[in-house]
């Protein structure tokens, strides 16, 4: 068990350390740092010492030393265009994608599940098939087009949900919320339904297929030989490992939502990390750019990670394989 | 003998009526898309041939139409189907360039790694195992983000098809690698490939004329699956802005011009671009599933 875990560890640092040095020369090297924050009329001395100052001198290796203790203590370094601070700027961004995130979870949860089961028990029912066809429809529908399409709808035609920002957000300490006041809670909806719409897909689809496989074992075989009532077969005995996978690509894909979360916080101006990252796309804002790669980079190992241990942690086979 | 003529064509094939629908739907498009030069009404990329004073007309089987442009016009005067089939054609071409690219890069990564096995493969899987741990989306976007730092502004709008082939095909061809890995590795344990190794053929030699015919089946499902994928792809960096320019939009273009427009009632920008777009992903992905599930129903992953 610790040898897994320590091996997962070193792997995660690795890949880490790649995603960090990805970071690095992009930061570096991708644009000329001193011809962005020097002055315009800025002589060839003054730029020479700010490239000294900035130790810009020195060899890569130490630069990216530097780069690596710098950032471990949390400062990622300055936007060029909002002039601040990056840290500062995705702490602000965070809690509005995290929301955000949050909903599309519970909402592809909360509906996936008893669809997926619902297809898996009648496999050739009418209800069966139409969401079949629906969910096929889904996968290829982009995000922003189900956005748009619910935005005319509900926001242009019918008025009843608004259709860009967060609405009135209550700030608790560092963390500001927009599931306490009512308009909030309405600016959630629409871009919460636009995000969990594919990974609604995704788990109805998984369900399905993991409850297929599960039924037609040989214990749910025995249990209904046993005569046991068809409702403990379905829900207590093939339901439960049947959820065993949908876990754990629920927890894999919170990566992913947090990523498809810029589509969507692009179509309805949702001002959390996904903007702030398409933004520093288009404005070449090289220093946000890194971090948020960094940051999404360390969200993805850390959950990958503990899926893993988790996985060794639940199932003992995989520990005698990978040991 | 023929065999296109005989009787029992869709019975041969044995595809579902629905499948044969998809596909003629997908040709339909594609073929409107690939002859635009010839079908469309206008040409959106020659200016004099849009006027601003007949931007945001509405379709022409709406009260307020005009019978000139069948889809309305967009904000700048531009007859939107004729910007749509000039647009079907640019998703179609990048979202088939990225398809071609990955490929060939997965292809050869792919029989390089299961031939020789040992470093170089453990070297390759690894990258592909970090690089798959990422969406498409994000890595997608950080290549064109490196793209326009590294290049000025009218390079960028130049070349965007070309950053757009890359930045989608950085993350799909380690799918082409895996698969052609595992292919390799099955057939490199075979007979043939020992013996030919024992005339003493040169690797290179036995890796593109002995295996690759032999590995190529699974490549083209995959191709047709990601053909979909791709194409959405480039609609959304277009969409977000970092794809096709508006000079010479795609049908994420469109669809991102249409998008300032929605809240003030102009629906048809966005959303006939929208509703071509989301047919042809939907017919590609109809067939790519029947293809898949007909001739290699072990790619059939949990998804």
């Amino acid at each position: 068990m610790f040898k897994v875990l320590l091996s997962r560890l070193g792997q995660a640092a690795l890949v880490m350390l790649v995603v960090s040095a990805v970071s690095f020369v992009m930061f570096r090297y991708v644009g000329d740092p001193v011809a962005t924050m020097a002055r315009e009329n800025a002589s060839i001395a003054e730029k020479e010492e700010l490239r000294q100052s900035l130790g810009l001198d020195q060899s890569i290796v130490t630069q990216y030393g530097r780069f690596l203790k710098r950032t471990l203590s949390g400062d990622l370094g300055i936007s060029y265009r909002n002039q601040r601070p990056v840290t500062q700027l995705i702490a602000e961004r965070l809690p509005a994608t995290m929301e955000l995130v949050i909903v599309a979870t519970f909402l592809s949860l909360a509906l996936g599940i008893p669809l997926g089961v619902l297809c898996a028990l009648r496999p050739n029912g009418a209800t069966a098939r139409l969401v079949q066809a629906i969910s096929l429809i889904g996968i290829s529908t982009p995000t922003f087009v189900t956005g748009i399409v619910l935005i005319l709808v509900f926001a242009v035609t019918l008025g009843w949900l608004p259709s860009f920002g967060r609405g009135q957000v209550v700030d608790l300490g560092w963390w500001s919320t927009g599931f306490l006041t009512w308009s909030g809670i309405k600016s959630l909806i629409l871009p919460g339904i636009t995000l969990a719409l594919y990974q609604l897909t995704l788990i109805m689809r998984l369900v399905r297929s993991e409850m297929i496989d599960v039924l037609s074992t040989d214990y749910i075989r025995f249990a209904r030989a046993r005569g046991l009532p068809t409702r403990y077969i379905h829900f207590h005995l093939a339901l439960r490992n049947a959820l065993m996978p949908v876990i754990t690509v629920t927890g894999l894909q919170i990566g992913s939502l947090i990523a498809f979360a810029i589509v969507t916080e692009t179509v309805f101006q949702w001002p959390g990390m996904g903007l702030l990252f398409i933004q520093a796309v288009s404005f070449v804002d090289i220093p946000v750019m890194a971090a948020y790669l960094l940051f999404v980079g360390l969200l993805f190992v850390i959950i990958n990670t503990i899926v893993d241990v988790l996985y060794a942690v639940v199932d003992p086979r995989l520990r005698a394989r990978s040991a | 003998m023929n065999t296109l003529a005989s009787p029992g064509l869709r019975h041969r094939i044995g595809a579902p009526i629905s499948v044969m629908l998809a596909a003629l739907l997908a040709l339909v498009i594609i073929g409107c898309a690939l002859f635009a030069g010839w079908l469309a009404p206008y040409d959106p990329t020659d200016l004099s041939t849009f006027d601003l004073i007949n931007a945001e007309i509405p379709p022409a089987f709406t009260a307020d139409g005009d019978a000139r442009f069948l889809l309305g016009t967009d904000n700048q005067g531009r007859d939107l189907l004729s910007a749509m089939m000039y647009g079907a054609r640019v998703s179609i071409a990048i979202g088939g360039g990225a398809v071609l690219l990955a490929a060939s890069i997965g292809v050869f990564l792919g029989l390089v790694a299961g031939y020789f096995g040992g470093k170089v493969d453990a070297l390759i899987m690894r990258i592909g195992d970090v690089i798959l741990s990422f969406p498409t989306i994000l890595l997608a976007l950080l290549v064109s983000g490196i793209a326009r730092a590294l290049f000025p502004q009218a390079a960028t709008a130049q070349w965007a098809p070309v950053i757009l082939i890359c930045a989608i095909s950085i993350h799909e061809w380690v799918q082409y690698a895996r698969t052609v890995r595992a292919a390799t590795m099955v057939e490199t344990a075979k007979d043939y490939v020992k013996a030919v190794k024992v005339i003493g053929l040169p690797s290179r030699r036995i890796m593109l004329r002995h295996i690759l015919p032999n590995v190529m089946g699974p490549v083209l499902v995959i191709a047709t699956i990601n053909l979909a994928g791709a194409i959405l792809t480039e609609a959304t960096l277009s969409f977000l802005g970092v794809g096709m320019p508006p000079t010479y939009p795609s049908l994420g273009t469109l669809i991102r011009i249409g998008n300032e427009f929605v809240f003030s009632g102009i629906w048809w920008i966005a959303l006939f671009p929208a509703l071509v777009l989301v047919l042809l992903v939907l017919a590609v992905n109809v067939v790519g599933d029947w293809l898949r599930d007909r001739f290699n129903p072990k790619l059939r992953v949990k998804r």
